[in-house]
């Protein structure tokens, strides 16, 4: 990923609605995001664009996704 | 880059874009102010550093207070009492009138806006009781709140973002707006501002500008806050010259997991959950016999800084206190507290189900703010006017203060806080616009402030590190100014703090690019934070009474001076000026708009 869009998911990554949001996508972006292959830097772009709620409520276990490219990454969410 | 229809270049490099009214914030407040704007006819822009549906008025669950009174009787002059009496009579009596009265109206015209409120039976709007919300001045507890689901603050953005896509509201995302624009009359001009995407500063001259910019919860170490909130409207007020009231009153929760300040909710104590020191002490029994666990949220948080401060903390630097779940039955956590064993697992590394979670008070609302009137319109003194209107300047919701919350905040008035002051806000504009208020012309050095910050951020070597100076920043606060506060620890404070405050102005940052520089846009948020910082420590270690949120040691709760607090010295707002540091103070507006004083009493529940 060239800087520009890894500064532009970094700023929304950090600058969330939920705190608790917040934290987990600054700490896989900062510890697990480096070990992912181009496809999945994409799906975790994408899991990035969700609403926060409905992002929280997958790490936290609350709710489950389906999509075989964004399941892998919500289960690396769950586990940083 | 957004629209430039009405570009016109001041210097060289220094695009200007011009509108009636920049409302800088997209969050309840701004998307509010935002809609009374664009609805009657004026070309308004609303900067915001993340998408609308991300600012933090998402986070709010609980819901927001209005006396519709659909399940029981209420009246707004029951709330009007709640609220003056939860602000520990610092609240200003106008404005607590006006937001109490005006409650009905703005959550109806919420409603008409598309938010789906939970409904009763028969289709009203349902309402849930809320700490400190009584019936019958203070008898007992009122259903005044009104939610939907557990997505309150959620479904209140969607409804307004979307009302302001119909009134063609222009919305600049992921822009961070920088730096007041105030001319030699003290006018108000619009702000300069950097478009992220591009590093590019842009101004944004306009008739009138509205502040909605949220709180700045981060100057503390431990904070529930989402890490958005960094005071940057009250850090570009301060730089304007603009003082900032009240600012030594915070709302602390009393659980916020340590080290993430994550909030975990009063449920877990309702459902059983003991707080514990290193001991293993169940030490709330020492300090509320009665309640236990679930005495009042000020009343835990005291007894557990007490707790650590006598060096009865938990951990290697004995700084927190565990709450400990592990004798409730596993189903019953899973299933009542939803959420709370993942929240332990991620943000403590702890399972609650067979270890105490750690927890430390925490940061919760601010009360102080820009001060402004009622009306939404900044006031300062001015040659003797202690309410002198800053003309082109309003603010409403977290950023502002006017003063409804004093020295501490009912839950569910800030959400109302915001519906009803970003409105006024909004409508002040409308109304000082029509009026004839015109485009004022820009001063020569437009620009300059801004320009030099940035210039010396990308020039600077050897500097300080901003990462090293936000959290000296967030400890200094958090160990000197805290939820239970000590003279010889905030008089240090100051000290420290000032200390900070060289490194903050000293930042160096490694990337120079112009696109997408997210270490610039942290430092250029350190800037805000700090100027809150300082007026917080300066403000707290000034004011020699407790009251509200302000609990200090050497004020304590005596027969003379019941809770510490102290009337015939106190009874004011704080005003600090961050012109040089120094604090001066404005009386409390006892006055109601219609209805009688509530007069001054000892504060109890
Ligand atoms: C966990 C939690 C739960 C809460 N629950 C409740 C509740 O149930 N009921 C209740 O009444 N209150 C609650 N509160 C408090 C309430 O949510 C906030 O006080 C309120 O949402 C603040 O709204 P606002 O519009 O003032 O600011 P925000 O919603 O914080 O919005 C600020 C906006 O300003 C923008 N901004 C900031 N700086 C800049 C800049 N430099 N340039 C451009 N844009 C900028 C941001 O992008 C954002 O759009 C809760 C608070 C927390 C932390």
């Amino acid at each position: 990923m060239d800087r520009q869009d890894y500064e532009r998911l970094r700023w929304r990554c950090i600058r969330r609605g939920l705190l608790e949001v917040d934290i987990a996508l600054t700490r896989f972006l900062d510890e697990g995001f480096d070990k992912l292959d181009d496809e999945q830097q994409q799906a975790f772009v994408e899991l990035a664009d969700m609403e926060d709620h409905d992002l929280w409520h997958l790490i936290s276990g609350q709710a489950d996704i389906d999509d075989p490219r964004l399941a892998p990454i919500v289960n690396l969410l769950r586990k940083s | 880059m957004g629209c430039f229809d009405s570009l016109e270049v001041v210097s060289v490099s220094i695009p200007v874009l011009k509108f009636d009214a920049v409302i800088v914030g997209a969050g309840g407040a701004g998307l509010r102010s935002a809609i009374q704007l664009s609805e009657a006819g004026l070309k308004t822009a609303v900067l915001s550093k993340v998408f609308p549906t991300r600012s933090h008025t998402v986070a709010a669950q609980g819901g927001v207070a209005a006396s519709l009174g659909n399940s029981e009787e209420d009246h707004w002059t029951w709330h009007m009492y709640d609220t003056v009496k939860g602000s520990d009579w610092l609240g200003d009596q106008d404005a607590i009138e006006f937001m109490c009265k005006k409650a009905n109206e703005v959550v109806v015209e919420l409603e008409h806006y598309g938010m789906p409120f939970d409904r009763t039976d028969n289709g009203k709007i349902y309402q849930r009781p809320f700490g400190g919300h009584m019936s019958n001045f203070g008898e007992k507890p009122v259903r005044r709140s009104c939610a939907a689901a557990d997505r309150t603050g959620h479904a209140m953005l969607h409804a307004m973002y979307q009302r302001n896509v119909k009134a063609n509201t222009q919305f600049f995302v992921e822009w961070m707006a920088l730096d007041l624009i105030r001319d030699d009359e003290g006018h108000v001009l619009g702000v300069t501002a950097m478009e992220m995407e591009t590093g590019q500063i842009v101004i944004f001259h306009a008739r009138a500008t509205i502040f909605a910019t949220g709180g700045a919860g981060r100057i503390y170490y431990s904070s529930t806050n989402a890490f958005i909130n960094t005071g940057d409207g009250l850090g570009m007020a301060a730089r304007a010259g603009i003082p900032l009231e009240d600012m030594e009153f915070w709302q602390f929760h009393p659980t916020g997991v340590a080290g993430a300040g994550v909030l975990i909710t009063e449920g877990v104590r309702g459902e059983g959950g003991i707080l514990r020191n290193s001991n293993k002490e169940r030490f709330m029994e020492r300090y509320a016999p009665n309640a236990k666990d679930l005495a009042s949220r000020d009343v835990v948080s005291r007894a557990m800084a007490t707790e650590i401060k006598e060096g009865r903390g938990c951990g290697v630097n004995k700084d927190y206190v565990l709450l400990d779940i592990t004798h409730l039955d596993p189903a019953t956590i899973m299933k009542r507290l939803p959420g709370i064993h993942e929240i332990g697992i991620q943000f403590a590394g702890v399972d609650c189900l067979k270890e105490p979670l750690p927890v430390v008070p925490t940061c919760h609302y601010q009360m102080g703010g820009i001060p402004t009137h009622y009306s939404g319109r900044v006031v300062m003194q001015q040659n003797g006017d202690h309410n002198a209107v800053v003309p082109g300047f309003y603010a409403g919701g977290e950023c502002a203060c006017a003063s409804v919350h004093g020295a501490n905040r009912l839950g569910t008035n800030s959400l109302l806080d915001l519906l009803v002051f970003g409105k006024s806000a909004g409508d002040s504009a409308v109304e000082d616009l029509k009026a004839g208020r015109a485009h004022r012309d820009l001063p020569k050095d437009v620009s300059d402030k801004t320009m030099a910050r940035i210039s010396a951020l990308d020039n600077r070597k050897g500097g300080a590190n901003v990462n090293e100076t936000r959290l000296a920043m967030q400890r200094t606060m958090q160990d000197h100014a805290g939820v239970f506060r000590f003279s010889d620890m905030l008089k240090q404070g100051v000290e420290k703090i000032l200390e900070v405050e060289k490194a903050a102005r000293n930042l160096e940052i490694k990337d120079k690019s112009m696109a997408w520089n997210t270490a610039r846009t942290e430092a250029l948020e350190m800037e805000n934070l700090i100027e809150v910082a300082k007026a917080t420590m300066i403000s707290a270690e000034a004011r020699k009474e407790s009251r509200g949120a302000h609990v200090r040691d050497d004020a304590p709760d005596t027969a003379e001076f019941p809770n510490g607090r102290n009337d015939a010295e106190w009874h004011k707002h704080t005003l600090f000026s961050p012109v040089d540091n120094s604090i001066t103070y404005k009386p409390v507006n006892m006055q109601p708009l219609t209805v009688e004083t509530v007069a001054l009493k000892t504060r109890s529940y």
